[in-house]
């Protein structure tokens, strides 16, 4: 009998480590951003003395602590789930993907543990000194546990530096550098470091304008509103910057994920960025002729320049991926998905060839069998693919979640110049307009980050690693039972401590710091 | 390159052993935890108990982590074969570090949702589970687990899984085997011990110390017979050792087969790992009894501690070393994992070796740090005193 992985364990598996990386999410990027500001108002009081911003940056790191425990406990799971969940995956590309887990846990994860005890017990064991050092030592930590992970998650996205070892059956490294420095990993670090910094800089604002709605905490309020707007301003900025890097990466080599982004099927020369728009839900297949819009406003040959850095580049569409014909932007004929499957089929069957004539102790075959394997193991991945159509990521998913960043990341440039320059000119406690604004872009911000996610993940589907490994060859043997009472525990356990946490939080912010008054 | 390749291996099975063996003696905060309202009659003593081991839990969760992405890196087929496989021994073991992870910052403070009592049952529920389960999936390192592995099946496209579990029961069968659970009992109760050890030398309270002075006798007597039990039936019982001579024609590595007294001959074949073992075990006893018979004495966690890690290594390195299969299958022999059939490339085995370099960086930093704070002992007065606490 021919057994056959179960879709829906699947399903359950990628919903787990969808919910749980959901979860992480909401705790990794306060971390990382409020880590500097506390940082930046402790140095602040070590050059100056002033007991003001030691007490203002206790306030924070007690924020900072209660939001801290829950995203470590979200990421042991995340780390371990690759081995409970995507064994497959681990044993193909764990050569590759353990070194930087490792590393993480060596170089980075150690840091933050021993200097977080320092920065949160130390203030009156250890010097000023030490204890600033303890600081910052703390959130390079965090910044390093988070430079490593996201290596390892821009690999997933962009295989680089391994070769593929048909006796081992696994893809192994052959140039760590190319795997820590690829464009791909440099851009996702900024880019996702930096989105923590807006969440860091929206979460002190916007508490700080709370303070001041409730007319209390005032100096404490100013003073934490003109540090957290201008790291703000400055974080969201350079999101930008590395947000267009990141989109010409994803361009150049995830394009159907680029097709996706943009609701593109028909691509062409000169192509427009879709600013806003709704997609057509009577769209139902890629060659249906039904247009994908119901309406959409857009910025002529814009994608063409994202994505080539030339207004009248070719951009290949959702159709063009599938059906191949176009030429790239390396000169080639693009291949068809089909014949990408024909070919992943060609590698999966030379492998199993070369196996086999090994074990008989043929050497022609063997060898005969290894090079059809290195020739197609490029399309390696698509040998497990049933249908050409598997090869779509959910569109309106994709397309909505990249505009929802976009469009908050515009919106956090404006709104922290705007906070930035109200607060240098100390006119920020008689705006109440622009402090209401300030404490609803509090949960904008975590939006902004959730949907870039989304963007990254889902709009790779069906890939665990692209082009090389799809999720359902990816997946832990286990019955889907399992998997499912898994989700709702990690579910409820962890809806119950958010929950948790936000009180906590909630009474930590109405008690206030402990004297905020110079 | 094939002489390097091996040493690179075992150089890091020794890694990862000691990573292991760091775990196993910062499981004294776990051990702490699970003797919370033994030890801590009181609000005020149970809060400098919490605060104790709260400075010191990062270090046993990171170690966790750290011993997990080691591992995933050096020996990535065990990360497969016995995550993806033993899935609810491993999910209990991380759902019981959650549970720590966030119950020491909760438990006293204002708006928890669950309330104090419940976040410190959490910490005692980790403290019990964590090293009884940690010690019980250790424990299949000596007498295996249901698995089978089959590389050839990636080439199966409708079910190209490498690594499959043998039971339904996906690891959970590991606790029904007595010599597993007895490790994890033996874990649990050296846990303790570390733990009563460790208030000794933290705490300047005199009602604490003297407490956990008394409990002492109790949790040696119940360790050594566990201890004592498990290492003796270690040492008579066949081991998984793999011929370096023969290739078995199904899987085409080399065979592995049962050898009789495996780990005693592991032992003396390895002379120094003998003398780790018994250097260990002494620490552990002397720390323990001068800190019994000696009122005034407080130094006990580090001879206890370093025997603890001394101990722990040198069983791993035993599981591993000279031609044994640390990971041995019930379900199917020839399945059992190896070094040399689990381990990365040499090229990441190489390149990971040079960041381990760091290690001694990373050593020296937390005891610097860790003395800093441990300078001044906890005491009544700084548990009223308006700072961080737990």
């Amino acid at each position: 009998m021919i057994e056959n992985i179960d879709t829906s364990l699947i399903d359950w598996s990628r919903a787990q480590f969808a919910l749980t990386a959901i979860y992480h999410w909401l705790f990794v990027p306060l971390t990382l951003g409020l880590g500097i500001i506390q940082a930046i108002m402790e140095t602040i009081y070590y050059k100056t003395g002033k007991t003001f911003w030691k007490t203002t940056a206790q306030f924070w790191m007690k924020i900072f602590g209660i939001n801290f425990a829950i995203g470590v406990a979200t990421g042991l799971i995340l780390e371990f789930e690759f081995g409970t969940n995507w064994s497959n995956y681990s044993w193909f590309v764990g050569d590759i993907f353990g070194a930087p887990l490792a590393i993480e846990g060596v170089v980075a994860f150690f840091m933050e543990a021993t200097f977080i005890a320092v920065m949160f017990f130390g203030w009156n064991k250890v010097s000023k000194g030490f204890h600033l050092a303890s600081t910052w030592l703390t959130i390079v930590g965090a910044t390093l546990s988070a430079l490593w992970i996201l290596v390892a998650n821009a690999w997933m996205q962009y295989p680089a530096g391994m070769t593929f070892n048909p006796d081992s059956v696994r893809n192994e490294m052959s140039d760590f550098w190319a795997v820590a420095l690829s464009p791909v990993a440099i851009n996702k670090f900024f880019h996702t470091v930096l989105s923590g910094w807006i969440v860091g800089g929206a979460v002190v604002v916007g508490i700080s304008s709370w303070y001041l709605l409730k007319k209390r905490n005032t100096a404490f309020a100013l003073g934490s509103i003109k540090i957290g707007a201008l790291f703000g301003l400055t974080a969201s900025l350079l999101t930008l910057w590395t947000g267009d890097g990141s989109a010409y990466q994803v361009a150049q080599k995830q394009p159907m994920k680029l097709a996706a982004m943009e609701g593109l099927y028909e691509g062409g020369n000169g192509i427009g960025l879709v600013g806003v728009g709704v997609l057509n839900p009577a769209k139902n297949n890629y060659d249906d002729a039904v247009n994908p819009f119901l309406f959409k406003i857009e910025l002529p040959k814009m994608l063409s320049f994202f994505a080539e850095r030339d207004l009248n580049a070719y951009v290949p569409g959702i159709s063009n991926l599938i059906d191949g014909g176009y030429r790239t932007s390396g000169g080639e004929i693009a291949l068809s998905a089909q014949e990408k499957i024909e070919k992943g089929k060609l590698a999966i069957q030379a492998l199993a060839n070369y196996r086999q004539a090994r074990k008989d102790g043929n050497e022609t075959v063997a060898l005969e069998s290894r090079a059809t394997l290195d020739e197609n193991f490029a399309y390696f991945g698509y040998g497990y693919i049933k249908n050409p159509t598997d090869l779509i990521p959910p569109i309106g998913l994709t397309f909505y979640s990249f505009r929802v960043m976009v469009i908050l990341g515009g919106f956090f440039i404006l709104l922290f110049l705007v906070a930035t320059i109200v607060s240098y000119k100390n006119n920020f406690g008689n705006k109440r307009w622009l402090q209401w604004i300030c404490l609803w872009t509090i949960p904008l911000a975590y939006l902004a980050g959730q949907a870039g996610w989304v963007v990254a993940e889902v709009g790779r589907q069906p890939w665990a690693i692209q082009d090389i490994l799809p999720t359902s060859a990816a997946v832990s043997k286990l019955s889907t039972s399992s998997v499912q009472i898994t989700f709702f525990l990690f579910l409820i356990l962890f809806t119950i401590l958010l929950i948790a946490e936000l009180g906590i939080m909630v009474k930590t912010i109405k008690k206030g710091p402990a004297s905020s008054e110079e | 390159m094939e002489s390097t390749y091996i040493l690179l291996q075992h150089y890091w099975w020794f890694l990862v052993s000691l990573l292991g063996a760091l775990l196993v003696f910062l499981l004294f905060v776990q051990g702490g935890q699970s003797l919370l309202f033994t030890i801590g009659k009181n609000e005020i003593q149970q809060k400098m108990l919490l605060n104790s081991t709260g400075r010191k839990w990062e270090f046993t969760f990171t170690t966790l982590v750290t011993f997990g992405g080691a591992f995933f890196a050096s020996f990535p087929l065990f990360y497969s074969t016995s995550f993806g496989g033993a899935y609810w021994v491993w999910i209990l073991i991380l759902l019981c570090f959650v549970l720590q992870a966030v119950s020491y910052e909760y438990q006293a403070k204002k708006g928890n949702l669950l309330g104090k009592k419940t976040y410190q049952v959490f910490l005692i529920l980790n403290g019990v589970l964590a090293p009884v389960l940690i010690g019980t999936a250790v424990g299949t390192f000596y007498n295996g687990a249901e698995f089978y592995v089959d590389k050839a099946n990636l080439t199966q496209i409708g079910m190209p899984v490498i690594s499959s579990w043998a039971t339904p029961f996906h690891g959970l069968e590991a606790a029904f085997v007595p010599w597993n659970l007895l490790l994890g009992l033996a874990i649990f109760f050296l846990a303790r011990i570390l733990g009563l050890l460790y208030f000794i030398n933290n705490i300047a309270d005199e009602e604490i110390q003297k407490r956990s002075r008394k409990q002492l006798l109790v949790e040696t007597i119940l360790f050594l017979v566990f201890f004592l039990t498990f290492l003796v039936h270690l040492l008579l019982q066949k081991g998984f050792a793999v011929n370096p001579d023969v290739i078995d024609p199904t899987s085409g590595e080399k065979q592995v087969f049962l050898q009789p007294n495996k780990y005693l001959l592991n032992l003396i074949e390895m002379p120094p790992v003998l003398v780790t073992l018994l250097v260990g075990v002494v620490g552990v006893l002397f720390g323990i009894i001068k800190t019994y018979f000696s009122a005034n004495w407080n130094k006990g966690i580090w001879f206890a501690g370093t025997g603890t890690v001394f101990t722990v290594l040198a069983l791993l390195l035993c599981a591993g070393w000279n031609h044994t299969a640390y990971y041995p299958s019930l379900a199917d022999m020839q399945s059992s994992l190896t070094l040399e059939n689990s381990s990365s490339s040499f090229f990441t085995l190489k390149t990971m070796s040079y960041v381990s370099i760091l290690i001694p960086f990373v050593l020296a930093y937390i005891f610097y740090a860790w003395r800093a704070l441990d300078l001044r002992k906890i005491n009544r007065k700084e548990m009223t005193e308006n700072e961080h606490l737990y």
